[in-house]
């Protein structure tokens, strides 16, 4: 056939040509890659963080999502071939990377940053706080106008039948049982390190057990509340604000013992980029990117120099919001660093019979 | 006369003996035939077989070992009979091991977590321990560490430490069975709060087999419409048959979710024609998880019967009619039998393919219904515990291959047809 030669090789010639141009890409302008938790938080920081970040240096910000499994960063670290630059990683993941030594310590002198401004600060060597989140209870106020007033309404199966949405995790499920049970709440950690603690816990779990619907992804909850699925569920904070006010849905917030607890930025120990996650990294924990954050999401930011330029249309609906703060209960990040693993080891064991 | 030799060996047109040429052309056909068959056998290697292979290693070699991170200790140990606490030798290696462990800092905590596995709660005292070694410039150790903390007074931990010090370890793949070592190193069965793997694997096999079984029965019947009727309809169902073949396994596993939910299409139509008055639960529970399944199954078992029925000629039931077969004898002594390679392929297909499943039993099925790669994914992902990872997966594999030999002794794979 008379297509062969001349029109194989002026492709071969049209295809060198543009690997050529692809290679000689402009250089200087570099690519950080930022892996979070996906769904409307990641939004916010894209809003906030990756766009401006962008535009303000040239450098790109590459995206990535998952939820909380940080064993592809010890599998990277520990081959060497680090790919992720910037991890969001919650404190529990961030302590336990840190004391296995798979992220980088934080030069804060490198940072630029002051790290007295910072709530939260002085908790994890290996990371940057980000934000300040919370576990509470929401409910559609539509379908159930009266709703629930505590955190131990989850367990009133008489009062609000039907079925409860937690996560399939140990984390605040357990301290929320024991404060149900009567634990005062300056005491819950110290029961719940004991052995009894944890049976008692369990214990008032298994009076819902049955009526459950265990979600995993911080996505779920809102989905699981606005299709009928539960009554009421635990989630994250900003996650519920984001359907109230993006998806106009009527969803009402308990804070009463609204788990809080960080989130931080951290780098892959080794990985190729740590200069310029540095600076990325110094740049999203300036106070005006932080309080800008809050336009998207509600989450506290954990740069107190943010808060005074936060809108104050935003501030209620913060965790730090003082009328939230009331029986607040702060996720404790030692105890969990310490007993994280043998008691999802336990809720596992509870949840598979 | 001349008198000629008869030449008994036979040979070709150019003299060369007809036994070598034979041989030859039987050569270049082997080394043709394993030219095309390398790469695949290759990749299949390369992919397939060494990584499992190391997944294999992974389960008994622990990955975590103490070997590594308490090598002189590991050694002391070796000594140690068991009985009572080990000697001061032990505790002084001990400490040496902590002292570098706490300079390098990271390895202190790895420490931890091995023995955290066996001994819940212990990890927060190693990395308390090896700060407070760091502290200490000499020996005695024994008193010191017991004094730093009790546990180390205990012949129990000892224990553990000897046990996970050595280079090939049965930890894992007892742990995957609920079985543990005690203090004497004898194995024990895992009290039942904390037992579950036994369970797990006995429900993954049992999902599989009620999927198998779904998707045969109604796998079956559409199989033998679409090999009887007329090539346009039967092309126009086959189509109907792929299309949900073709879709993205996530996109029909959150279709039935929207189908199955509470508030969701299948509950308001059952209301709608009265059938219910309620709403009944159809998801986050086993019977949503199998129907999902089956779903999704149902081409892989329905293909291959097709295939093998569509080679079966119509003139065999029209002669054993004739013959005066009634309609069902002729269809289960003539028909059916012809179609069984086609039910092991697809049946056996299925089945191995449901043992594996995660993402759909994650997503439709409640924690009760959550099958044995769940927990890989688990150990895996969350708990970086890839021992366990690999232990779960090596169990799986074995079972896999034993249920795969018995069927090859019951059906037999040389009778096993794909089309």
């Amino acid at each position: 056939m008379r297509i062969g030669i001349l029109s194989t090789s002026s492709l071969v010639l049209a295809g060198l040509t543009a690997l050529a141009l692809g290679a000689a890409s402009p250089a200087a302008a570099e690519d950080l890659t930022v892996v979070s938790w996906g769904g409307s938080y990641q939004a916010s920081q894209r809003e906030a963080f990756f766009k401006p970040f962008a535009k303000d240096t040239g450098n790109k910000i590459l995206e990535e999502e998952y939820n909380g499994e940080i064993a592809k960063v010890r599998a990277m670290v520990e081959t060497g071939n680090v790919s992720w630059d910037v991890v969001d990683l919650d404190t529990r993941s961030a302590l336990a990377a840190c004391a296995e030594g798979i992220i980088e310590t934080i030069d804060w002198g490198k940072l630029g940053l002051d790290k007295s401004k910072f709530i939260g600060g002085d908790v994890n060597e290996c990371g940057v706080p980000n934000i300040l989140y919370s576990w509470v209870l929401a409910y559609d106020k539509d379908k159930t106008p009266n709703g629930p007033t505590s955190s131990a309404d989850i367990f009133d199966l008489q009062k609000f039948p039907g079925k409860r949405g937690l996560q399939k995790a140990a984390i605040v499920n357990l301290e929320w049982a024991l404060l149900a049970d009567g634990v005062a709440l300056a005491d819950v950690y110290k029961v719940l390190a004991t052995k009894e603690g944890v049976d008692r816990a369990f214990k008032k779990l298994d009076t819902i057990k049955g009526q459950v619907v265990w979600w995993e992804a911080g996505a779920q909850p809102p989905q699981l509340l606005a299709d009928g699925e539960v009554v009421m569920t635990t989630g994250w904070n900003g996650r519920f604000f984001n359907a109230v006010r993006d998806d106009h849905k009527n969803f009402g917030i308990v804070w009463d013992h609204q788990g809080m607890d960080w989130d931080w930025w951290t780098m892959p120990k080794g990985g190729p980029k740590v200069d310029l996650a540095y600076e990325f990294i110094s740049y999203a924990s300036q106070p005006m990117a932080m309080a800008n954050q809050t336009k998207w999401i509600s989450y506290g930011p954990a740069n107190k120099d943010a808060v005074p330029n936060i809108e104050a249309a935003t501030l209620p609906d913060l965790p730090t919001a003082p009328d939230n703060m009331g029986t607040a209960l702060l996720l404790d990040p030692q105890f969990w660093a310490d007993h994280n693993e043998e008691l999802n080891e336990r809720f596992n064991a509870w949840l598979a019979q | 006369m001349v008198s000629t030799t008869v030449d008994r060996v036979a040979r070709t047109a150019d003299g060369v003996p007809l036994k070598v040429k034979l041989q030859q052309a039987e050569r270049k056909r082997k080394l043709r035939a394993v030219a095309l068959v390398l790469p695949l056998f290759l990749f299949i290697v390369a992919g397939f077989v060494v990584p499992i292979s190391i997944m294999l290693f992974n389960s008994v070699h622990d990955p975590e070992g103490l070997r590594t991170l308490m090598p002189k200790t590991s050694v002391a140990l070796q000594s140690w009979d068991g009985q009572d606490l080990p000697s001061e030798e032990v505790f002084a290696a001990f400490a040496e091991d902590l002292k570098v462990a706490q300079i390098a800092k990271n390895p202190v905590a790895a420490i931890g977590k091995r023995l955290n596995y066996e001994m819940p709660g212990i990890r927060s005292k190693v990395i308390a321990t090896g700060r407070a070694v760091a502290k200490l410039e000499q020996g005695p150790y024994k008193e010191a560490l017991i004094k730093i903390n009790a546990v180390w007074g205990e012949r129990a931990t000892w224990a553990v430490i000897q046990r996970s010090s050595r280079v090939f370890t049965s930890f894992y793949l007892l742990n995957a069975l609920d079985y543990r070592f005690d203090e004497n190193n004898e194995i024990f069965r895992r009290p039942a709060a904390d037992s579950i793997y036994q369970d797990i694997f006995v429900r993954t096999i049992a999902i599989s087999i009620m999927v198998t079984t779904a998707t045969l029965l109604l796998g079956f019947p559409v199989a033998y419409l679409l090999a009887t009727l007329p090539l346009r309809t039967s092309n126009l169902l086959m189509i109907m048959v792929l299309l949900p073949f073709w879709t993205s396994l996530l996109v029909r596993t959150t279709a039935w979710v929207v189908l199955l939910q509470t508030q969701g299409v299948v509950n308001d139509i059952l209301i709608w024609v009265g059938i219910l008055n309620e709403r009944v639960q159809l998801i986050f529970n086993r019977g949503g998880t199998i129907v999902a399944m089956t779903h999704i199954q149902l081409p892989f078992t329905l293909l291959p019967i097709y295939s093998v029925m569509k080679t079966i000629s119509p003139t065999h039931v029209r002669a054993a009619r004739s013959l005066g077969a009634g309609q069902f004898y002729a269809f289960w002594r003539v028909y059916f039998p012809q179609t069984i390679p086609g039910i092991a392929a697809g049946s056996l297909l299925t089945f191995i393919l449901s043992l594996g499943y995660y993402i759909t039993p994650a997503l439709v099925g409640g924690p009760k219904d959550q099958m044995i790669s769940y927990f890989v994914a688990l150990y895996t992902n969350r708990e970086l515990n890839w021992g366990m990872a690999s232990a779960l997966g090596g169990i799986l594999l074995v079972a896999t291959l034993i249920l795969y030999f018995v069927y090859n002794k019951l059906i037999g794979v040389d009778r096993m047809k794909f089309g």
